[in-house]
């Protein structure tokens, strides 16, 4: 099974440390959500496997070899981003063919498909498409490439919500017929809390969380009741966090003891997917 | 179909309690074709993975079965069988809630059967 592999890497812009030694391994036909904060690196991240920037120490591998200038790694790898690389001036169709020519293969037929779905023609000039229709064609070209490995940073930057949800349905159709890795990058946790197999949490540097979202969520709860009860309910539980109102308290757990009868008056609910990247990274410094 | 992604009840359960309403009201009738895996993945953008993991739970209670290259269908004697099911779940974990609340609320078993009594005449 193919993987690319992350061991230590880190990063450094001038004296500011983006990357402190990150960890991690992405498997062959799965889907990751890579979460974290403004300015956590998570672009940074992906331009590393993508050689569009380098790693200041550590190694990202592809089936064991450094991607690094590494050009049979490279054209198994797609990194769409909102970076505008393609000439204005151009029509889409012509940046068709250059991403056959440049990567060995295209699906015509999921292009023609998925500009019918998002009524766009390739005989549009990239220069003249809207933001969000912009974004359009660079989805279409990173679903239609042949690549094994294909990395979305802020993949619905500027779609409205009708076009968003098409685009998760049509990825989830392309996934189902050909499945590949796919590692997306967004704010818009909620939107991709189903789609995704597997979450990244990227925060201080590192990464703090990589896990199957089911098992994950599985014993998320928030614990809210009489502060006594809730305490004595989660005696020996690790809590992310507590919140208390009066004599009530609020908890937030990933590892609620769900075997323990629950004390009448306490209540539990699930912990979704964004409470808990919001818990999990709380105190995390916003900088820029 | 309906999902809520901050239940309690994991995403992959909710897909089978949505398969077994459906099979419990007769919209999916026994001997029919549900739909596949990845219909359902891509209607409703929840990954493949966790709505096989739904499925398979139908498949292992001998709900569904998968017919090789042609899809899943609802088995014959499907929905007693989930009726059964949900009746033994019923009794084993509603009606202990229910008498958890009215404990709480000072509510004798006298007034509960009674107020259960008067419930049923009332059809």
């Amino acid at each position: 099974m193919s993987e690319i592999k992350f061991k230590n890497v880190t990063k450094r812009y001038g004296n500011k440390q983006v990357l402190r030694g990150v960890n991690a391994t992405w498997e062959a036909g799965k889907i990751y959500a890579l979460l974290g904060r403004n300015g956590a690196g998570k672009s940074t991240l992906m331009r590393i496997v993508n050689n569009r920037t380098f790693a200041t120490s550590g190694a990202v591998t592809l089936d064991g070899k450094s991607v690094v200038e590494n050009e049979a790694a490279q054209n198994r790898i797609f990194l769409m981003s909102s970076a505008q690389l393609y000439p204005a001036d151009r029509r889409l169709s012509w940046l068709f063919a250059l991403t056959r020519r440049m990567y060995g293969g295209f699906d015509d037929a999921l292009a023609t498909h998925l500009l019918d779905a998002f009524e766009l023609h390739d005989t549009a000039k990239i220069g003249q498409l809207s933001t969000g229709y912009q974004t359009i064609a660079r989805l279409i070209i990173a679903l239609c490439v042949p690549c094994d490995f294909v990395l979305l940073d802020e993949p619905v930057l500027g779609l409205d919500a009708p076009a968003r949800e098409l685009f998760y349905q049509e990825l989830l159709a392309t996934y189902a017929e050909r499945p590949r890795t796919f590692v997306i990058a967004t704010h818009l946790i909620e939107e991709v809390a189903d789609l995704v197999e597997n979450v990244n949490v990227l925060a201080g540097g590192e990464i703090v969380l990589a896990e199957d979202v089911a098992t994950v969520l599985a014993k998320g709860r928030i614990v809210s009741g009489p502060a006594g009860l809730v305490t004595d309910y989660l005696r020996d539980t690790p809590v992310m966090r507590k919140q208390a109102l009066g004599g009530m308290l609020t908890a937030y757990t990933l590892d609620a003891p769900l075997e323990r009868p629950l004390p009448a008056g306490v209540t539990l609910a699930g912990m979704d997917l964004q409470r808990l990247f919001i818990e999990l990274t709380r105190g995390e410094r916003h900088e820029k | 179909m309906h999902f809520d992604a901050s239940s309690v009840v994991p995403l992959f359960h909710q897909i089978a309690q949505q398969f077994t309403a459906g099979i419990l009201s007769g919209a999916f009738p026994e001997g029919s074709q549900i739909p596949s895996t990845t219909e359902v993945a891509r209607t409703y953008a929840i990954n493949p993975a966790t709505v096989l993991r739904g499925m398979n739970e139908l498949v292992d209670a001998g709900v569904i079965e998968k017919r090789r290259g042609v899809g899943m269908f609802v088995v014959h004697g499907a929905r007693d069988r989930l009726a059964a099911a949900q009746q033994a779940e019923f009794f084993a974990a509603q009606v202990p809630q229910v008498v958890r609340q009215a404990q709480a609320l000072g509510i004798t078993a006298a007034q509960l059967t009674a107020a259960i009594e008067r419930e049923y005449s009332h059809e």
